[in-house]
């Protein structure tokens, strides 16, 4: 893509961009030290993740701030309206994604001094590895401008939707055999459903690479495969 | 001026074609301008021709009224069709096309008369109207425009004497008197205020209920708000035309987005 004829123009374009990888980073950081302070039971692990939030809160406020004064500013059109539009809707699933790991730091916190059935980490430790990895690809995308990319992690979400499907029925089976299971087990089960938002933020975070690179929305259903809640009503009888 | 009535903004994907223009060429003595041109201007719809300068963009304009005729170096070789006639033919009579199809220039350019004789000018010339017809066709274009209330009282006194915004205001209820089909737009607001370009703009969204518009601008935001279609032109070539939507958000041509986007240069 050419230049344009007003420098600053394109300066402010990258520092945007900038910001993105920026907050990206922090909440792949976040992400994985969240699960891992889970999995070996680490509270000051834990701790640093709640602390790092608001720092992915304070740039998230910037990146908007600064997104909505180009607007103002540059009156920008075609590819350039969609590189502005884009920083605001990344960064608020990149927030929410912090959000949501902080959330499984601080269960973290709640269940330190709780048994675990040690099978149960691995299911939440392949779930975390599937989020973590479709974020590093989405945002990977973004910053290549990879459409192809972008759309294999928009297909890609549908096994974390499965994994979390069959944790959900372990940890069922948990509860049910002994209730001192319980308290620990819906710590975990609200963990996996935060897994499982992250890795729909991610292909939230595609659709707007998409729509970056090729000026289209994604009008496809997006694959989904959580069976945990039934897709239409029940008919009444 | 009643908010509701504002035609509806979006590209009308089934309006008839108001101007045909076929293969169309255009001289300045040696130096060929426009070059094989065929674009389709719709009816009741605002098309805006943008492009660099010495595109051919005001030179198209002008030929939809035979204005280039007042010039002997310039020729124009081609069909413009206008109702079923092609208006660039020696039959055709340029006085009567000039009172069908209307021009507004980028510096107003008001009558030395009273502000009502600058109305009715036009309309004497081409009808006999008794006088009370001639004070309503006055009243009724200068409340087409939005200027009436303001210069109701003072109908007597000279249009030079109105400020910018008004001048073109009145400029453009001189030529919607005569009933026009088409009225033409070279830069109508790059000589005025933001104040008096926004009143413009929201005339010409409701001038568009009645007659084609065909606006040429450097304003890019301006074609994006105000017009249906777009044509982008390049050295006498129109590279792209389409839905405005289109042409801004996601042109099809590079050199289209490169311009819209101030890449161009």
């Amino acid at each position: 893509m050419s230049e344009h004829i007003v420098s600053s123009f394109d300066s402010e374009l990258q520092n945007l961009r900038g910001r993105i990888s920026e907050m990206g980073g922090l909440a792949e950081q976040m992400l994985a030290d969240a699960i891992a302070a889970l999995t070996r039971r680490d509270s000051v692990l834990a701790q640093s993740v709640i602390v790092a939030d608001s720092r992915l809160d304070a740039l998230h406020r910037d990146t908007e701030e600064q997104a909505i004064l180009m607007i103002a500013r540059r009156q920008p059109f075609a590819v350039d309206l969609r590189e502005t539009i884009s920083p605001i809707r990344i960064s608020g699933d990149v927030e929410r994604i912090g959000d949501l790991s902080k959330n499984i730091a601080k269960r973290t916190l709640a269940i330190a001094a709780q048994v675990q059935p040690p099978r149960i980490a691995v299911g939440v430790q392949h779930m975390a590895d599937l989020a973590l990895g479709q974020l590093r690809d989405v945002l990977d995308a973004y910053v290549r401008q990879d459409d192809g990319k972008a759309l294999d992690v928009w297909q890609r979400d549908g096994h974390i939707d499965a994994l979390y499907t069959s944790l959900f029925r372990e940890l069922l089976t948990y509860m049910m055999e002994d209730p001192r299971n319980i308290s620990f087990c819906t710590h975990l089960l609200f963990c996996a459903k935060n897994l499982e938002r992250i890795g729909d933020h991610t292909t939230n975070i595609a659709e707007t690479v998409h729509y970056l690179i090729t000026g289209q929305s994604l009008t496809a259903e997006r694959p989904k495969s959580d069976e945990t809640v039934p897709a239409t009503a029940p008919e009444t009888i | 001026m009643n908010r509701m009535s504002v035609a509806n903004r979006a590209a009308d994907p089934s309006a008839p074609v108001r101007i045909a223009v076929k293969s169309l060429n255009f001289f300045y003595g040696e130096f060929q301008s426009l070059k094989d041109i065929t674009i389709n201007f719709y009816d009741r719809q605002v098309t805006a021709l943008i492009g660099p300068s010495g595109c051919g963009k005001s030179t198209l304009l002008r030929t939809f009224n035979r204005i280039y005729s007042l010039y002997p170096d310039q020729r124009a070789d081609g069909e413009v069709i206008l109702d079923g006639r092609n208006i660039l033919s020696s039959s055709i009579n340029v006085n009567e096309l000039r009172s069908r199809v209307g021009m507004v220039f980028q510096k107003p350019t008001p009558f030395p008369m009273t502000i009502y004789d600058n109305v009715a000018f036009g309309v004497r010339l081409y009808e006999k109207v008794p006088r009370s017809e001639v004070d309503d066709r006055v009243e009724a274009a200068l409340r087409k425009a939005a200027l009436w209330d303001e210069v109701k009282d003072k109908l007597q006194q000279s249009g030079m004497g109105l400020s910018g915004g008004q001048q073109q205001r009145l400029c453009i209820a001189r030529t919607i008197a005569q009933r026009p089909e088409v009225v033409l737009f070279d830069e109508p607001t790059s000589a005025l205020d933001p104040i008096s370009t926004g009143k413009i703009e929201e005339l010409i969204d409701h001038l568009r209920a009645e007659f084609t518009i065909v606006i040429v601008t450097h304003n890019m935001q301006q074609a994006a708000r105000i017009s249906q279609f777009t044509a982008f032109m390049y050295l006498g070539e129109v590279v792209e035309f389409g839905p405005t939507s289109t042409i801004f958000m996601n042109p099809t041509n590079k050199r289209t987005q490169d311009y819209v986007t101030g890449r161009f240069g």
